[in-house]
């Protein structure tokens, strides 16, 4: 028996293409890897656009994002928030179009206002268009495992409000998060997935 | 009644325009559409879109509303006589001047024919259907470009996937509905052309940068590193593939211009005495223990200069070998000089970003940080353990600046380091120069052992392995913060290198001097042997004596090729040592580790032994040194260059295995982008220090009497007065001689230092503006910021928003401009048109008002003539509109 052939519909990868900084040849290489994600929940055939989801256990299986089972230590510290920003309900479970999009923000073509937009969402941990104390709390205490100490962590996120926060309202909006990420020199190259 | 009629009205155009209509049924249903998009095409406008298209888009405006023009004229022909006239005069006018100008004023004409229009629909209902019908067409194209633009864009909108297709959907059928519709003939076509050429330009654009990337050697390979290990220690094979990159030019030039002539034009192997192996060497030449010592068939070879006839010109090209051989010696140099000074200056335009940097310390430790390429749970765990260092680091900066604790005790520590470190580097200097000593004295002797032999060799590569660690080991005694102590680790282990490298060049230069002296004997007995095999009795003198068999010649024992041997023998072993180091090291201590795991009394992966950390610096500085010694030793040995190009070749595939089979990312990840121009700067050096034994020996050496392109010659920069002197006019001979006067070579130098001097002085004050501009801004924000918290307070959150661009307009600006630099060249083009445009706080705010007029749905306000000028935002008074980025 042949090897079993993902179907797009030749417009759905034309479509994409315009919407996504990829060819269609990474479309179809980011397809297969959604379905290899769950083979036996996303069907081959994906001609009629099928409305499937896969789940975020799955979603974070991927070596990206990936979560170490066996003592729970996860590799990129904000799998999570990634997958909940792309998705449609923030519950990190993702379609295809999620995915695409997805990757499309993280991919090397992206521009910088783009990544940024989205970055800060990821660091907005409770969505509330403001990254506050406790976001950054959050954000410190996932990129270091909690190595630090309770002085340590508030020291830091003082220091970052300190000097990123433009109005000086104790919380950093999109426009001081911007401002900021612009001159960030390697910003660019760390938020970025390859495929 | 507007929609109906307009309806009508483009039934009307359609049906008229049928050949190159595509869809006439949908035409009804475009007025709803169209009422829909005032809200995106807002955003269209407001959002990142490249600024480009609008000239183009006012070009093509102007050359399409011809055949809409024609239609106009040939409708309104029935009712409006008169008006027709007006029209198409001004639409004539129109198209005389330049681009920008036509936008406008067909902008202005626009608003002048819905006025008479509005006038005119007040006078008979028919022709206002007419007439709006071809301000329609003007609308539907602006909407099509927008579209467009919007198609363009699609891919750097922030908003959700479905929501994007949903949009580009809608966007695609409207342009294909009403592209084909406004065009016409000739015009469509071209048109149609010239979009597919753009599409297929993108599409070869694409896919030649794909090309290009993948036409990068070993890109894979390093971002597959990189993915692995992070950045740093990608950039150790970035460097090492600029150095074969380097090298391959070295390569080039010295084959191509001194090896191949002299291979396919030059004497062949025989026929002269230096390019014979001597008789007594004769029968030991091929055995591969004599070949390994470069000894043998490849002293006499073309890798080496004493192998090189002096004759002037070879072959029938008449090529000038020693001449082309002088060049090229000084060419490396010259060639390798600007490469490295040039990747310095760019590497430095880079950093000039870096001073933001202190500002944002934190946050950008914070957001930055995390490499998102990280895949491997390894490299993940270490960038944890680097960010969390990274983290304490910036904070004991923090505390550090404040207090400082029992300095006598530091300075005590620092000085005893480094008088330590000054001892080893003496003794090892020491050790190097007798070892050399000695084997100038085995030299001599006969039958001495391997060991003997090599001796130097492996002294300097055990010096070489065994110091770096000591030093660290010193070095913890001085308690330097961590990144300065890795410069001083860096510096002492080039100390080290240099001193070792320069001991052996002394040791080197002694033995030059020995050989030099015990030349004149040597040419005396050559000269007498020669003399007496031709003047000898016993030979039939009717006969001409056959010419002495030059195997037999005695020579002299050119001490140029015995240099570059020796240079070719360190390189080799060097070599051999860095990969033994490797296989012993790292590989079979990782197969070590790994698999004794399973038999061990306790964790040999967590615990002791555990995996060797790729040492960066260590390879980075023993490429610089490897690299030194190329350009020292090429200038006797030209086949060096090729060796050393083979070495790189082979440690960049043997240590990228190596790295990803048995190495664990460093502990220490320090920034890629400045220790870049650290190893740089060093590479520098150690380009002009290496600079300094040839340039010596190439101008106060005599060359060898009996071997090389310059024998016979008093120095060997000879060569080029002789060159001057035989092949050039006699003027230009002239002109070098007066060139080489030293009355006009100190005034020259004297010179260059007048401008070294200004323009370092030019440069450190215009540091120091920058700095005071740096202070400036920090000043500026920090006013800033407090204004801003005091009117936050003060004033509610909604109307904060609305005060933040009357109260800093300028810095408004400039975040607008830098963050959507669409935006900015959409400013200038207004900039042109609108001569009201010129206070920056309607500067700001035109992106997004800028629209306002597009975006009104056609038809839906009727009066729109007067209320158009009001929504221009040059006429507006209100310049509280912020534009806000897209949610």
């Amino acid at each position: 028996m042949p090897a079993p052939v993902c179907q797009l519909l030749y417009c759905t990868t034309v479509i994409f293409k315009d919407c996504t900084f990829f060819t269609r040849k990474e479309i179809m290489r980011l397809f297969y890897r959604y379905q290899d994600l769950a083979p036996q929940l996303v069907p081959l055939d994906y001609t009629s656009c099928p409305d499937v989801k896969v789940p975020y256990e799955l979603i974070g299986s991927m070596p990206e994002l990936k979560v170490k089972k066996l003592n729970l230590r996860e590799d990129n510290p904000f799998r999570q928030r990634i997958a909940q920003v792309f998705s449609e309900d923030g519950d990190g479970h993702m379609t295809l179009d999620n995915f695409l999009d997805m990757f499309s923000v993280m991919s090397e073509m992206a521009p910088r206002d783009l990544k940024a937009y989205y970055a800060f969402k990821i660091y907005d941990f409770n969505n509330d268009d403001y990254i506050c104390a406790w976001d950054l709390e959050q954000t410190v205490t996932k990129l270091t495992r909690g190595e630090l100490s309770t002085e340590e962590v508030s020291l830091i996120c003082e220091k970052v409000l300190d000097e990123a926060d433009g109005d000086h309202d104790g919380r950093l909006s999109l426009e001081d998060f911007q401002n900021m990420i612009l001159r960030a020199p390697d910003f660019l190259s760390t938020f970025h997935i390859r495929i | 009644m507007s929609h109906q009629l307009k309806g009508r009205g483009e039934e009307g155009d359609r049906s008229r325009r049928s050949p190159s209509m595509r869809r006439t049924h949908g035409a009804k249903k475009a007025p709803g559409r169209r009422r829909a998009q005032p809200g995106q095409k807002e955003r269209a406008g407001g959002s990142p879109g490249s600024g480009s298209p609008r000239r183009k888009q006012a070009e093509r405006r102007g050359r399409l509303e011809l055949p809409g023009a024609r239609e106009r004229r040939s409708a309104e022909k029935t009712c409006r006589g008169r008006r027709k006239k007006d029209g198409r005069a001004s639409l004539r006018e129109q198209r005389a001047p330049s681009k920008k100008e036509k936008e406008v004023r067909r902008k202005e004409e626009t608003w002048k024919q819905l006025k008479k229009h509005r006038s005119s629909s007040v006078a008979s209902s028919t022709s206002s259907g007419e007439s709006l019908s071809e301000e329609e067409l003007a609308r539907i194209l602006e909407q099509v470009e927008d579209k467009k633009k919007l198609i363009a864009s699609m891919r750097s909108k922030p908003w959700p996937m479905a929501r994007k297709l949903a949009e580009l959907r809608e966007a695609q059928e409207f342009v294909e509905k009403y592209e084909g519709a406004l065009g016409k003939g000739k015009g469509k076509r071209l048109y149609a052309c010239r979009m597919l050429m753009a599409k297929k330009w993108v599409k070869f654009k694409r896919d030649f940068d794909n090309f290009k990337t993948q036409c990068i050697p070993w890109e894979m390979k390093i971002k597959d590193i990189e993915s692995h290990f992070g950045s740093s220690v990608a950039s150790y094979f970035i460097f090492l593939r600029w150095m074969y990159g380097v090298n391959l030019v070295l390569f080039g030039l010295i084959f191509g211009l001194v090896i191949i002539p002299e291979v396919l034009m030059g004497m062949p192997y025989g026929s002269i005495p230096r390019k014979t192996v001597p008789r007594a060497e004769e029968e030991k030449a091929m055995d591969f223990s004599v070949l390994w010592d470069f000894e043998g068939y490849i002293k006499y070879s073309a890798l080496f200069y004493g192998y090189y006839n002096n004759q002037r010109t070879i072959g029938w090209l008449r090529y000038r070998l020693p001449m082309a051989y002088f060049m090229v010696g000084v060419s490396v140099f010259g060639y390798s000089l600007m490469i490295v000074i040039r990747s310095m200056a760019s590497n430095n335009q880079g950093t000039t970003s870096e001073g933001e940097s202190d500002n944002f310390t934190f946050s950008f430790k914070m957001f930055t940080s995390w490499d998102y390429l990280i895949g491997n749970s390894e490299t993940a765990d270490n960038k944890y353990a680097s960010i969390t260092t990274s983290f304490k680091e910036s904070i004991v900066d923090e505390q550090e600046s404040n207090k400082e604790e029992n300095i006598h005790l530091t300075r005590f520590l620092r000085v005893l380091a480094n008088f330590l470190i000054i001892c080893c580097l003496c003794g090892s200097g020491y050790l190097i120069y007798f070892v050399v000593k000695r084997s100038q004295e085995f030299s001599k002797m006969q039958n001495v052992s391997w060991y003997e032999r090599n001796e130097v060799e492996i002294v300097m590569s055990l010096l070489g392995m065994f110091c770096p660690p000591l030093f660290e080991t010193i070095a913890a005694l001085e308690n330097y913060h961590p990144r300065i102590g890795l410069k001083w680790q860096l510096g002492r282990i080039f100390a080290l290198f240099l001193g070792n490298l320069y001991t052996f060049l002394l040791a080197l230069m002694d033995d030059v001097q020995l050989k030099l002296s015990n030349e004149e004997t040597i040419k005396n007995v050559t000269h007498w042997t020669l003399f007496h095999y031709y003047n000898s009795s016993g030979w039939n003198e009717s006969v001409p004596r056959p010419p002495l068999h030059p195997a037999d010649v005695p020579r002299g024992s050119c001490w140029e090729t015995a240099v570059g041997i020796e240079f070719m023998r360190l390189t080799v072993s060097d070599m051999l040592v860095t990969y033994i180091t490797i296989l012993l090291g790292d590989f079979l201590r990782a197969c070590f580790v790994r698999f004794m795991n399973y038999c061990w009394c306790w964790d040999l992966e967590a615990g002791f032994p555990s995996y060797a950390e790729f040492d960066i610096s260590g390879n980075v500085l023993g490429l610089i040194f490897n690299q030194g010694m190329i350009w020292m030793g090429s200038f006797y040995a030209p086949g060096l260059v090729g060796i050393n190009v083979l070495r790189l070749l082979t440690s960049m595939y043997f240590q990228c295995w190596a790295v990803m089979s048995s190495n664990v990312p460093h502990e220490r990840v320090f920034k890629a982008s400045r220790s870049n121009n650290f190893y740089m700067g060093l590479l520098l050096l150690v380009l002009f220090l290496s600079l300094l034994p040839v340039a010596y020996t190439i101008m106060s050496l005599p060359p060898s009497f009996d071997c090389g392109p310059f024998s016979g010659k008093n120095r060997m920069y000879d060569v080029i007065q002789e060159t001057v002197e035989n092949d050039f006019p006699t003027f230009l001979g002239k002109i070098f001689a007066f060139l080489a006067n030293p009355g006009l070579i100190i005034p020259a130098i004297l010179l260059m230092f007048l401008a070294i001097y200004y323009l370092n002085s030019v440069s450190k004050s215009l540091s120091r503006a920058n700095a005071q501009l740096r202070k400036k801004i920090q000043a500026l924000r920090e006013v800033e910021k407090s204004h801003k918290s005091v009117k936050g307070r003060a004033t509610a959150r909604e109307s904060e928003d609305t005060d933040k661009s009357n109260s800093k307009n300028g810095t408004q600006l400039t975040k607008g401009t830098a963050h959507h630099s669409a935006s900015q060249s959409q400013t200038l083009d207004q900039k042109a048109q609108g001569p009201g445009a010129s206070s920056s706080a309607s500067k700001t705010v035109l992106p997004a008002s800028q629209h306002l007029p597009v975006s009104r749905a056609p038809g839906v306000r009727p009066d729109s003539g007067q209320a158009r000028p009001q929504a221009h935002p040059w006429r507006s008074t209100s310049g509280k509109q912020v534009w806000r980025p897209p949610h």
